[in-house]
């Protein structure tokens, strides 16, 4: 007992002295937030992103790999409004690192900077997978990317404050090119208004209202229930009295259901990136909403 | 109208003796007063008019006031969605309801597991026929920014309630340390730590059952810490009363159990999650007994052991997911390894049955004995995994001295340490409909006993309600 102690402090010690990193070390829980905070910090921080485009944030585990990445976190950058209540809360009890606890300074959650949309009036399981604070995929309208932006950079001069002139320059930078391609995208974009559309999920409404897309259907019975036959059944048979442009699914969603909905109804499924690394395309921010809009207006005509 | 006929009568005194002079002057003085009677009644109904309208306008004002402020009111209450109150503290509350549909061709009551001395702990299949699980209610809550708390109650199905955990963490230590304190389950293994809930299988291996009696949980403290690398690197220690199985309460000052544990763990590429660990865990038992013995006459005999009890569990943990989605499809391999060593000394207490020896036999007793299992589960679309399981305990070698030394009783009369290793197979299929509802359907072959091997069938639901906290890897 005496000697596994010992050995145990040797190791602590050990590990300890290892050079603290300079940079800022950020953990993020998606893929978009993971390349907000590269663009904001650039080299001053070493970014970490949690989930791949191929994963459903909601079904994420808390594997050996994230703890050991939570541990070392200063800033965890999450979406926040229940999306990774299946395994965040795990990350941060087991990784013992008071830094980035809900309240602290290292935990910043986007979804509390911008306003949700689709906020349940009840909150019953029996209505799915709902979230209580609103939809959380916030990500897809760019107003809500600016807004978390500014949010970020804020945060992060707080937390590195000796370089708080750094990320301020970088997130203005960052906002003049993300405002220009936001005004081109509203441009290109406008053809898409009313334009009707089925999603596989409640994944899209943020850009679904932004673009002015109507939504008439989900391939999901109810929020985050696999696709049933008869509930495509019903879909398809309302789709042949109202017609939709495009079946949307998410490149993590599982293509089954929107290719069966789509071959039968004789409507085109289009994947969409939706989060960066979701297409060969989508390599960052702005080539996300450039790959989303290039898909979506190709259906349109 | 009081005060306008007062007027009015007035005006007529004034006027009606001059008016007596003429009849023509009388008429012209008349039609004057009407005049006046009529002006002043049209001034004094325009008055009355105005004042019923400012009465009128008054009012609304005030409705209009106390309208505003009730808009004012719920504007606030909008504004902030959760309402100020003493519940919006409300630690996560949640539960979970179990139960069974179990056929045994072998008595359940009557489980034992050869060659292994008893673990004390429920080990047993659970009761034929219909029987509801244990109806677990879990409270959690950061208590402050420095502590959280969590308590498990267990709801027995024959009534009462178990504290299955309930034990305080810190949130605030610096360095990557965590201590917990309390009653909670044991960070060494894989499974241990793990809330029967989430298990996938109705019960757990063999080997949990004979070294550590179903799951290790404990009455101390740990302390855990990790390191600052990206690969997981965890090491930890527990102090405890050591009272549970492998330990026995010893109602002796200071620490009756200690163990010692380290995990590493990763992933291999996008696909593949692992983790391994070593754990030891040691503990001094004092007069462990069991009682469910009987000697060759098949009187009942009470054994009870003092010494020395240590155990090592070697554990590994791989899950695979095409590309970490484990929505449609996923697989896990576990598998744990455990090996315990007891020194000490065996007292055989016949003095209840046959009393053949005139008192309590005591002898040197040392046992060297292993198991392990493992175990992979699949899940081949949205909602359905199956799954098998196969358990093998090895008697290894045990030196019994009251029948080595020949001391009076026989290895007859050890009927439970005769040498036997028991194996297990399982298979199990669930159906998943949600993360919050489970069916399973499992099939056993358990060699447990000696000569005796049960058939198992269970059906099995597990149903978790409210807040449900997320599940360790």
């Amino acid at each position: 007992m005496i000697k596994s102690l010992k050995l145990l402090l040797a190791m602590v010690a050990g590990l300890s002295m290892q050079p603290a990193a300079a940079a800022l070390n950020v953990l993020a829980c998606e893929p978009e937030w993971g390349a907000l905070a590269t663009e904001l910090a650039g080299d001053k921080a070493n970014v970490y992103v949690a989930t791949n485009a191929l994963q459903d944030p909601h079904r994420i585990e808390a594997r050996p790999s994230l703890i050991a990445r939570a541990r070392n976190a200063d800033l965890v950058v999450c979406t926040g409004a229940e999306l990774e209540v299946g395994w965040l809360p795990l990350l941060q009890t087991q990784s013992g690192n008071a830094r980035i606890q809900a309240g602290q300074p290292g935990y910043f959650e986007a979804a509390s900077y911008v306003n949700k949309l689709e906020v349940p009036k009840t909150v019953d399981r029996a209505q799915g997978d709902i979230h209580p604070g609103g939809n959380p995929h916030i990500h897809l309208n760019p107003h809500n990317v600016e807004k978390v932006a500014k949010a970020l950079a804020g945060r992060m001069a707080q937390l590195d404050a000796k370089e708080a002139a750094f990320y301020q320059s970088r997130a203005k930078a960052f906002l003049d090119r993300w405002q220009q391609a936001t005004a081109r995208w509203e441009k290109e974009g406008a053809p898409l208004k009313g334009m009707k559309v089925v999603v596989h999920h409640k994944n899209f409404s943020y850009l679904n209202d932004w673009l002015g897309l109507q939504e008439v259907g989900q391939l999901e019975p109810k929020p985050g229930l696999p696709p049933t036959t008869a509930s495509l059944g019903d879909l398809l048979a309302r789709l042949a009295r109202d017609p939709a442009k495009a079946i949307l699914r998410a490149a993590y969603n599982d293509p089954q259901a929107s290719e069966w909905l789509s071959s039968r109804a004789k409507i085109p499924a289009v994947l969409l990136p939706f989060t960066v690394g979701g297409s060969d395309k989508a390599k960052d921010l702005f080539s996300l909403y450039d790959d989303t809009l290039a898909r979506l207006l190709a259906v349109q005509r | 109208m009081f005060k306008r006929n007062l007027i009015a009568a007035a005006v007529a005194l004034a006027f009606s003796a001059p008016a007596l002079a003429q009849d023509a002057e009388l008429a012209k003085i008349r039609d004057e007063i009407r005049q006046m009677k009529e002006g002043y009644e049209r001034r004094i109904d325009a008055l009355e008019k105005r004042l019923a309208e400012a009465e009128a306008k008054a009012g609304k004002a005030d409705q209009v006031e106390k309208s505003g402020a009730a808009s004012a009111e719920i504007a606030a209450a909008a504004a902030s969605s959760r309402p100020a109150s003493e519940n919006s503290f409300n630690p996560a509350v949640s539960m979970v309801l179990q139960g069974t549909y179990a056929s045994t061709s072998q008595d359940p009551n009557r489980y034992r597991i050869n060659g292994f001395v008893p673990s004390g702990g429920e080990v047993g299949p659970p009761k034929r026929s219909f029987g509801l699980g244990e109806t677990e209610l879990a409270i959690a809550a950061n208590i402050d920014p420095y502590f959280r708390g969590v308590a498990i109650a267990a709801l027995a199905p024959e009534g009462g309630a178990e504290v299955e955990e309930a034990y305080f963490q810190t949130l605030a230590l610096p360095s990557g340390f965590t201590v917990k304190g309390g009653r909670f389950l044991s960070s060494i293994g894989y499974l241990n730590e793990q809330h029967q809930h989430t298990w996938d299988f109705q019960d757990t291996p063999l080997a949990y059952k004979a070294f550590l009696g179903g799951q290790l949980r404990q009455d101390g403290l740990q302390a855990k810490w990790i390191a600052p690398t990206d690969l997981l690197i965890e090491v930890g220690a527990e102090v405890s009363s050591g009272d549970q199985f492998p330990g026995s309460d010893r109602n002796k000052n200071g620490i009756g159990g200690s163990s010692v544990f380290a995990h590493v763990g990763g992933d291999a590429g996008a696909s593949t999650e692992w983790r391994t660990g070593i754990s030891y865990l040691r503990t001094s038992p004092q007069n462990r007994a069991y009682a469910s013995d009987v000697d060759a006459l098949g009187a009942p005999v009470v054994n009870s052991f003092t010494g020395r009890s240590r155990l090592w569990v070697a554990d590994g943990v791989l899950k695979w997911a095409p590309n970490g989605n484990s929505t449609s499809t996923n697989f896990k391999l576990q598998g744990e390894y455990f090996r315990r060593m007891e020194d000490g000394q065996l007292t055989y207490d016949d003095t209840s049955g046959s009393n053949l020896f005139g008192g309590p036999v005591m002898g040197a007793f040392d046992s060297r004995q292993s198991g392990w299992y493992l175990q992979g589960v699949y899940q081949f679309m949205p909602r359905w995994r199956a799954g098998y399981r196969y358990d093998r305990l090895n008697f290894g070698t045990v030196n019994n001295g009251i029948v080595q030394g020949g001391l009076g009783p026989t290895a007859a009369d050890f009927s439970l340490l005769s040498p036997y290793s028991p194996t297990r197979d399982t298979l199990m299929l669930d159906w998943n409909p949600t993360e919050f509802s489970r069916l399973r359907f499992q099939l056993a072959s358990d060699k447990s006993r000696q000569g005796a091997t049960d058939n198992q069938f269970f059906v099995q639901y597990i149903y978790s309600l409210g807040a449900h906290g997320a599940h360790k890897f």
